[in-house]
């Protein structure tokens, strides 16, 4: 049975029709799929068969460690949304993006198309002078409307700094990451696991935790 | 699986709204971000007076809400589509436009000045309040140093955090119903606590508890303390019949009793009601000259999206006449 409905597929379709720029999808998974893999191995061969400026690539977890350990990736199921040169953006997602998180889904994918918003100049000034190694991760629930905007902003961020990694991650696969960080609450954002907040916040919000670190 | 895609054509509508600047005088400023602020700033944008809006977030409780039946022109529409759709009708225009910044006090005058918690302070000849109302809470020890650790006011949101958990929600209307079996679908039990003899819910709500064989109703109990460290472990509620009091053990409390109007920056500007609503007449004027007030913060007796946005119309279209008329 296909993941995506007709009527789904054509609200996708369009949408994903006017993307700017070819982007590319690495998804990570293994041989033996779980439940969870394979839900997003299926998702993510649909939807990338929506739009011809979409390519994936899907590597083994456990055979193409290098690459996987190239991009930071330690676990999965995992995409990352990438320009067609694989360059890493640090825009990923762990576990499928449904929900309400197909939004989130479109929009990384729209950004790193190059058909995104712009970010207000000063913004853009505060990221780019961040000079750790910062990873944001976003834990989500795919019935909370709220969780998409916390993603996407962490996402933006991550766009503009290559130092900058930014997560979502679903709450249920990862259920002992979510309870690692007490999260009962979401869009619950851990950066670096040390600084945490609850909410979809405005850019300055995650700002003023990254800068603290 | 289910998709909901409710982002606005990703190329369509244009962007035209300008960051609010604390230097421009408007001639109306809006304070709030939900179904009457944005008709609001519609209506005074097509008036072409000089706009500007400001408010913590966009959409208010309609964003909360999954289902939306009776606003005219959809037959069913998510909440948050409906205010992207809000949205994306008032920022076609090049008005002053905050979001994410919340006003903390207003100074009357001639020219009004807002103060934000950004640290600006802006300005406008009239203002429309359109704050909306918040969640209320219950006030007992433990729920603010539990909030997000077991501690919510979201059901929808967070219910599958706490699947196979023994959670309590706390109240007897619709949200404490719908929140009840939102729950009730992954929790190991939920048991709603009531302060009176019975719900006040929609009986068609109500029936649909018998469907879940987990959820139970203590009536007459109140919260009196909710504990734990770093998480929910157990709350203390109270038989209001005989005073006695025991403790429960869960990991959740989900706080659903009513809301309360936004009115904590509006301290001693304008006359409030006895429920600390703003006294409006039906022009949308408050107690003072130049100050309108529109929506569910208000004294308007029903509170719906359709009658808000119908309230932020004749706020802006009064707050219009007033600043034509000073014109003159």
């Amino acid at each position: 049975m296909p993941i995506f409905d007709d009527n789904v597929k054509k609200q996708l379709s369009d949408l994903l029709s006017n993307l700017k720029n070819p982007v590319k999808v690495l998804f990570f998974t293994q041989e033996f799929e779980c439940p969870a893999c394979s839900d997003n191995h299926e998702f993510i061969n649909e939807f990338s068969s929506l739009s011809d400026k979409i390519t994936l690539e899907v590597y083994d977890f456990v055979k193409d460690r290098d690459t996987a350990d190239k991009y930071g990736i330690d676990k999965i199921p995992a995409m990352l949304v990438t320009d067609d040169t694989g360059t890493d953006t640090g825009i990923r997602f762990f576990g499928v993006p449904g929900g309400y998180e197909i939004n989130s889904f479109l929009t990384a994918i729209n950004d790193v198309s190059g058909s995104g918003e712009e970010l207000p100049g000063d913004m853009v000034e505060r990221i780019k002078k961040i000079d750790k190694d910062v990873r944001i991760e976003v834990f989500i629930t795919l019935t909370c409307p709220y969780c998409p905007q916390a993603v996407a902003t962490a996402h933006r961020i991550a766009l503009e700094n290559p130092k900058i990694k930014a997560d979502m991650v679903e709450s249920s696969t990862f259920q002992h990451l979510a309870i690692k960080y007490n999260v009962s609450s979401v869009p619950k954002i851990v950066i670096n696991e040390t600084r945490e907040f609850v909410g979809a916040q405005p850019v300055s919000a995650f700002l003023e935790q990254i800068e603290k670190l | 699986m289910e998709f909901n895609i409710n982002l606005p054509g990703l190329a369509e509508g244009e962007h035209r709204a300008n960051p609010l600047n604390p230097h421009e005088i408007y001639d109306v400023l809006i304070i709030g971000g939900g179904p009457s602020a944005l008709t609001a700033a519609v209506y005074c944008m097509r008036k072409g007076v000089h706009t500007g809006l400001v408010s913590a977030d966009i959409g208010g409780q309609v964003a909360d809400t999954s289902s939306v039946e009776n606003y005219m022109g959809y037959m069913h529409i998510e909440g948050i589509q409906l205010v992207d759709k809000f949205r994306e009708q008032v920022q076609q225009f090049e008005m002053g436009f905050l979001q994410g910044v919340k006003a903390t006090s207003v100074e009357y005058g001639t020219i009004n000045k807002v103060t934000c918690e950004d640290g600006n302070v802006y300005q406008g000849k009239t203002l429309i309040l359109a704050t909306g109302n918040r969640w209320k809470t219950l006030d007992v020890p433990g729920e603010k140093e539990l909030k997000g650790k077991g501690v919510a006011y979201c059901a929808i949101c967070d219910a599958p955090l706490f699947a196979q958990k023994d959670v309590i929600v706390v109240g007897g209307g619709n949200s404490a119903v719908e929140a009840a079996i939102d729950l009730a679908k992954s929790a190991r039990t939920v048991t709603m606590v009531q302060f009176l003899e019975e719900l006040t819910a929609d009986k068609i709500l109500a029936e649909n508890l018998n469907d879940y064989s987990n959820i139970s109703i203590l009536y007459s109990h109140q919260v009196t303390e909710i504990m734990g460290n770093n998480s929910v472990e157990g709350v203390t509620v109270q038989n209001r019949a005989d005073g006695s009091s025991r403790n429960i053990q869960v990991q959740g409390v989900f706080i659903e009793i009513g809301l309360a109007p936004n009115t904590d920056p509006f301290k001693g500007l304008v006359d409030l009601n006895e429920h600390g609503e703003i006294m409006i007449d039906c022009n949308c004027r408050t107690s003072r000259p130049g100050i309108f007030a529109a929506g569910d913060v208000t004294s308007v007796p029903y509170k719906q999206i359709i009658i808000a946005a119908g309230e932020g119309a004749k706020a802006a279209l009064s707050a219009c006449d007033f600043v034509l008329m000073e014109q003159k």
